[in-house]
């Protein structure tokens, strides 16, 4: 049964998200958040979503297949362009992101 | 300088009002992306729902999503999004001792460990240490709690609006996922040793992804992450070496 299968998919995340925290309960106060191995995990981790994110964008699946590499990579510039001259302001930041998206693809179907 | 609230049970209620402001926007923002990015990979709205019910980390649950939909094996996936969110153990660790107050039940430590995640966590670390022990844990309870429960509304009202707006929108729905994180790593970036590891993910996930669709993100995370810790201890090491030499 194929139905079965995205639920076991979605079973396992949610367990191993869970471990995670739960572990974390356990181990508070035992072991030293600040120690290499907790380090090194905290860096493997960063690097991953850097990796995905930069994929989402570079190389996407889906419906953002339907919009050019160089708009997804202004946007992405306008984004991150809206949050440092905001000093942090996410909300404007990511609506910058989404807005030039919208507007380059939109502009790229009329020009035509 | 302690902020109580009375009754005691005021706390959980004072976290609850608190959740209602510019995290939840973005958050929520996010999340009406999270479910447009469920219905285009295919997904019903049970499952969007139950990611976020059960799985709740938006990063893991864009991960799984995303291999899910390049049809990746479990192992890959389970494996994928245990490291997306792996940053929940350090941090877990650093706010229980937090909330802890002596008399409470173990059981709701492990409950309420389910809404830690980035937004609520940060809150939580700032107000917390103001407020007397036995609040603690009902505020951050209210304050992610609410900010759960928002979220999976958000979720379903992302899936209904992704085939219900113009395609132009549905891409700037789907599109919100990479920009809100990609923004809040970027305000992590010049702290060294995340900053190193940011910058050698994002360079080398989409090569990898090229060179194996399905093992790509893992090893993405393994080899760039394990370079930037050694990088930053070689760096550290040399620097206090420095300071030795006096020089």
């Amino acid at each position: 049964m194929s139905d079965i299968r995205p639920w076991i998919v979605l079973a396992a995340g949610a367990a191993v998200t869970y471990a995670w925290r739960g572990l974390g309960v356990a181990l508070s106060g035992r072991i030293d958040p600040e120690g290499p191995v907790v380090r090194w995990v905290g860096a493997v981790a960063y690097a991953l979503l850097a990796g995905l994110i930069a994929r989402m964008i570079v190389l996407p699946l889906g419906a953002l297949l339907a919009t050019a590499l160089t708009d997804r990579v202004a946007a992405a510039a306008a984004a991150l362009a809206m949050f440092f001259v905001t000093r942090h302001n996410l909300l404007l930041a990511v609506g910058a992101g989404a807005g030039v998206l919208m507007l380059l693809t939109l502009g790229r179907m009329h020009a035509w | 300088m302690t902020a109580a609230y009375a009754p005691p049970r005021g706390a959980a209620g004072a976290g609850m009002r608190a959740a209602f402001g510019v995290p939840m926007v973005v958050l929520g923002a996010s999340y009406v992306g999270f479910g447009s990015l469920c219905r285009e990979s295919g997904l019903t709205l049970a499952l969007g729902l139950a990611s976020t019910a059960t799985g709740w980390a938006l990063p893991g649950q864009i991960a799984l999503v995303e291999l899910y939909a390049v049809g990746a094996s479990l192992l890959v996936i389970a494996l994928a999004v245990a490291l997306t969110n792996a940053r929940l153990l350090p941090m877990t660790m650093v706010l229980m001792p937090l909330l802890r107050h002596p008399g409470t039940p173990r059981w709701r430590y492990y409950l309420v460990a389910h809404f830690i995640a980035v937004t609520g966590w940060a809150v939580a670390m700032q107000h917390c240490p103001k407020l007397p022990r036995e609040q603690r844990l009902p505020y951050f309870a209210g304050f992610a709690g609410t900010l759960w429960a928002a979220t999976l509304l958000c979720t379903g009202f992302g899936f209904f609006l992704a085939d219900r707006v113009p395609d132009t929108v549905t891409l700037g729905l789907v599109f919100l996922n990479p920009i809100y994180f990609m923004l809040v790593f970027a305000a992590d970036a010049r702290h060294r040793e995340r900053g190193l590891a940011l910058g050698l993910g994002a360079a080398s996930g989409p090569l990898l992804y090229l060179a194996s669709p399905d093992w790509g993100l893992l090893l993405t995370g393994l080899l760039a992450g394990s370079a930037a810790f050694l990088a930053d201890r070689l760096w550290a090491r040399r620097a206090a070496r420095r300071r030795e030499d006096g020089a």
